[in-house]
């Protein structure tokens, strides 16, 4: 049996219900709390009962197709690409700091979506984060922390 | 109403406030105008710079982008048939053609005049609206609040929906599951956060944001990439032809125009209905009041099909500001994303901010006039440099709007696991999006999602617990009623057209 991909999204979105229902149910509430009217796992019990009863009407109910998705013309090397730059980005950007780190990730992404206009790459990754910075903190006052550019002393 | 809007003059009158009108417009008709890129997007992508802005600013600079964002939707409607946003599809039927008989630049033209013209008049709407309303929803008590929030979160999914409402609805239970996560705001229990000490706080909205609409949008253009439909669309820039409209087009427009801006006002009034709505029905509306001659014409080139949904998607802009000044509840997922950066400014909208933030509320809609001007003068006479923005390749573009994603989070909280977070929701959006899972609602219930359980809470006390509060109150009982009827037609729809 072949299962379409909106009735396997409404299947994951049953079983996140019932996980979520289930957790519900198990938030811990304040002894006094526990018979109120309303306490901390009221709203979400019904969001988890409203989510299992949405979620099975998808699955059971006939489906009207509405999104044909094809597959062969989806360009899966390219988003792992720019996901795999964008994770690294996110993991570094607290130790290298927000300048060098988002720099290199422009360039980088640039790159590795086909781009090979080396100097326009660079004006739109290097010079362009200096001036946004600029624009943030320097301008408009939004503080914008940097250890490395804080180190030599480009940043106070 | 003279004091107010005296105030409201004021503040929007400043040399800072002229300024972000003219830069929201400006930055809106150019993220606007790309394909794929709607006003949530821009709007989204404006939080990180109004950071550092006091309320009213940060709220006319995001007015400013709405229209710009309409405005520029409108324009590779018409140059490329292909709508920035759903509100400026119908602008496609009769500005396409326009275009492909050598005159664009008349289109265009056509298309700012309405829109300037709509906007202009909704928002006279909204001056004489806002304030009356305002007044009576002072009125409104929590069960009154709670049936109208299950009303705007019905409507949103019947509307935004393209007839799947099943779907749209577990994306607001989705909205409503990601608004639980963190402290319960009268317990301080905390829910939902697995001993992470990062969730404690809740999900941060402008996370949600970036995640489920710049980032995922831009991730859906990558992964479409290849899509040969998506590919063939070129564009001829050079040939806009003239921008001057004759006096025949004039009187043409002179017809469509009032009714078209009273329609798309009500339209934008109205919970989750919005510009995609109003402009269809201005359309079809338009098209029934013409005589035969004309009717003949539409979808061929008509200076009325053009100008019907133009104004309309402009006049329920303005709108659908309303609920969102008057009640504290967002329409539609546009003032939605408002709502929540209103929120992050500690501004609670809804019938009080009449009487204690008399600068938001009127600069607000001062701004509006102001930012019409700006759209007409600014943007008309560039039209023909800004349309060059749609030939930027995805190869800078994508990155760049990655870039203010991370960066507005980044901005927020200093730590890299709200980036984390932010890539997997925007990847799991992005294969809900592919299949016509729905991002408004999802938005509107995040927003909403705090709100609800509050009123609820106060409900169900006051009630001991009882369901009585659902129809003890009239005010209640009717929001409820409309609310059944609106999940019945789409019942009722669904079998028709089975059968």
């Amino acid at each position: 049996m072949r299962i379409s991909p909106t009735k396997f999204i409404s299947l994951l979105f049953l079983v996140l219900s019932v996980f979520y229902l289930y957790t519900a149910y198990n938030i811990q509430v304040f002894a006094f709390d526990e018979n109120a009217p309303f306490n901390a796992r009221t709203f979400p019990i019904y969001l988890g009962w409203a989510g299992i009863i949405l979620s099975s009407l998808k699955i059971i109910l006939p489906e009207k197709v509405t999104a044909e998705v094809n597959h062969k013309h989806l360009d899966y090397k390219s988003i792992t690409y720019l996901l795999i730059i964008s994770l690294i980005y996110a993991a570094v950007i607290l130790k290298i700091g927000y300048f060098i780190s988002t720099s290199l990730f422009l360039f980088a992404s640039y790159y590795f979506l086909g781009e090979r206009r080396w100097g326009l790459m660079f004006i739109l990754s290097f010079p362009f984060v200096a001036a946004f910075m600029y624009l943030l903190h320097g301008l408009l006052n939004i503080y914008l922390r940097d250890p490395f550019l804080k180190y030599i002393g480009v940043m106070g | 109403m003279i004091e107010g809007i005296l105030i409201g003059l004021s503040t929007a009158l400043s040399l800072t406030n002229i300024l972000m009108v003219m830069v929201g417009c400006f930055a809106g008709t150019i993220i606007g105008m790309l394909p794929g890129l709607g006003p949530m997007t821009a709007i989204a992508l404006m939080i990180p710079i109004t950071y550092g802005f006091d309320p009213s600013t940060g709220l006319i600079l995001m007015a400013g982008v709405y229209y710009g964002a309409v405005f520029g939707g409108s324009t590779s409607s018409i140059l490329l048939n292909a709508p920035g946003i759903p509100g400026t599809v119908a602008t496609a039927f009769d500005g396409y053609p326009m275009a492909q008989q050598g005159k664009a630049g008349k289109a265009l033209a056509i298309a700012a005049y309405s829109s300037f013209a709509g906007g202009t008049i909704s928002a006279i709407f909204l001056l004489v609206a806002a304030p009356s309303l305002s007044k009576v929803s002072l009125a409104f008590r929590s069960p009154d609040y709670f049936a109208l929030m299950i009303l705007g979160l019905t409507a949103i999914s019947a509307f935004s929906s393209k007839g799947q409402f099943l779907k749209a609805m577990m994306m607001v239970v989705l909205g409503l599951m990601l608004a639980t996560v963190g402290q319960d705001s009268l317990s301080d229990i905390t829910r939902f956060t697995f001993n992470n000490m990062n969730l404690t706080d809740g999900i941060s909205f402008v996370l949600i944001v970036m995640a489920t609409f710049a980032m995922s949008e831009a991730l859906t253009i990558i992964f479409r990439g290849k899509d040969p439909n998506r590919a063939a669309k070129q564009i001829s820039l050079t040939e806009l032809g003239s921008i001057k409209v004759n006096k025949e087009e004039t009187i043409k427009m002179a017809k469509t125009i009032p009714r078209s801006s009273i329609l798309g006002f009500l339209i934008g009034v109205l919970p989750g209905a919005g510009a995609t709505i109003a402009s269809f029905l201005a359309y079809g509306m338009e098209r029934n009041y013409v005589n035969e001659e004309e009717k003949q014409k539409f979808g061929k080139g008509s200076v009325h099909g053009l100008s019907a949904p133009e104004t309309a998607n402009n006049a329920a802009c303005s709108g659908s500001f309303v609920p969102l000044l008057t009640l504290g509840i967002p329409g539609s997922g546009t003032t939605a994303v408002m709502l929540g950066a209103l929120l992050g400014f500690g501004i609670q909208p809804g019938p009080r901010l009449y009487q204690t933030n008399p600068e938001i509320f009127w600069s607000v809609i001062m701004s509006m006039y102001i930012g019409m001007v700006v759209l007409l003068i600014l943007n008309l006479p560039l039209i023909p440099y800004i349309a060059r923005i749609l030939a930027v390749p995805r190869n800078y573009l994508i990155p760049l709007i990655l870039f203010f994603s991370v960066t507005g989070i980044y901005l927020m909280s200093f730590n890299n696991f709200d980036i984390f977070l932010m890539i997997g929701i925007a990847v799991v959006a992005t294969f809900l999006r592919l299949y016509d899972f729905p991002m408004p609602p999802l938005i509107l219930a995040f927003v909403l999602g705090g709100l609800m359980e509050e009123t609820l809470r106060r409900s169900l006390l006051i009630s001991d617990g009882s369901p009585n509060f659902l129809w003890d109150r009239p005010i209640t009982l009717i929001i409820l009623l409309i609310t059944i009827t609106i999940v019945g037609w789409q019942i009722f729809s669904t079998f028709r057209k089975k059968n």
